[in-house]
């Protein structure tokens, strides 16, 4: 029997190299290659009205492969808490910090905060986005919670964020697909006006959406790993 | 441009190799932290801010936090077991 399955698994991985050795072996010319580029360069502002062709590309084109980075993110951090949870101690414990790095710090988290929800905000018009935002978000929180022993940290609101913006995700893509699209992440609402901050349809809702699921589950990520034993 | 790159990428291996050899590990952390800045540095040189931005955000931010915080914790292991 075990003899059998492990068979079947050898001839499974042999099969998906095969596919996945041929698919690299045949040659695509590369005019056939940049050809896709450039088709989705010249339709991205008709069709999604987003400036940063990047962004259309990975939230409404590839839409669905961004939901399963979250998910594999989500995982990640899940494993994580679970791991540290199981030897957790809430521990009280008092590093003696500097007070310029603690007043430092309290300074400087105000401005990594906007600086955050300006990359995640502008997201659709210059570089940036939900992922590179939510990770300066949770910097300022880390750097906080690093140097200051005395803060206290909602985890209940941060599970709560993270919980209703992965809803909100998956919320955005079945209205595009029972609604007046025909698949998921279809954009339902009008572009706007072009490299506005108001414009390019669900592209700003869903990485702001993006933005404060990654800052949620990074933050509780490394409070797990602070408060465990 | 292209002396820059390759100046850019001969530091960025100059620094992963000093890795290997250093024996302080916080100062290990350090240093990769510098390979990601020069890292995110040189896709910006190639016209990929996307990536940049990202690297800089992920790999020199939230790695070198996280990688601090594992080695106070193992540290106060060792000394607690020492006493």
């Amino acid at each position: 029997m075990r003899k059998l399955v492990s068979i079947v698994l050898l001839a499974g991985f042999i099969f998906y190299f095969a596919t996945l050795t041929g698919g690299l072996l045949i040659p695509s010319t590369s005019s056939e290659r940049s050809s896709v580029g450039l088709d989705i360069l010249s339709r991205t502002a008709n069709e999604t009205g987003s400036a940063n062709a990047v962004t259309s590309v990975v939230v409404l084109y590839r839409g669905f492969d961004t939901l399963g980075e979250v998910t594999v993110l989500f995982l990640a951090a899940l494993g994580i808490s679970v791991f540290m949870k199981n030897t957790a101690k809430v521990r009280k414990r008092t590093l003696d910090q500097s007070f310029i790095l603690k007043t430092g710090s309290r300074l400087l988290f105000p401005f990594m905060f906007l600086f955050g929800f300006y990359i995640i905000a502008h997201g659709h018009l210059t570089p940036g986005g939900g992922f590179p935002g939510g990770v300066i978000i949770a910097t300022g929180f880390f750097i906080v919670l690093l140097t200051s022993e005395s803060v206290e940290f909602n985890k209940t609101l941060m599970s709560v964020l993270e919980g209703l913006a992965g809803l909100t995700f998956i919320g955005l893509g079945l209205v595009g697909l029972f609604g007046s699209g025909n698949s998921f992440l279809q954009n339902f609402l009008p572009l706007g006006k072009f490299n506005t901050v108001f414009s390019a349809g669900i592209i700003p809702l869903i990485y702001a959406v993006v933005g404060v699921k990654v800052a949620a589950e990074l933050s509780s990520v490394v409070f797990a790993m602070k408060e465990s034993k | 441009m292209l002396y820059l790159l390759s100046f850019l990428v001969l530091v960025m291996l100059a620094v992963g190799i000093a890795i290997i050899f250093v024996k302080d590990i916080l100062n290990a952390v350090i240093l990769s932290t510098v390979v990601s800045l020069i890292a995110s540095v040189i896709f910006l040189f190639i016209a990929a801010p996307d990536v940049a931005i990202t690297e800089a955000a992920i790999g020199a931010a939230l790695t070198t936090v996280v990688f601090v915080i594992a080695i106070n914790r193992t540290k106060i292991k060792e000394t607690t077991n020492k006493e």
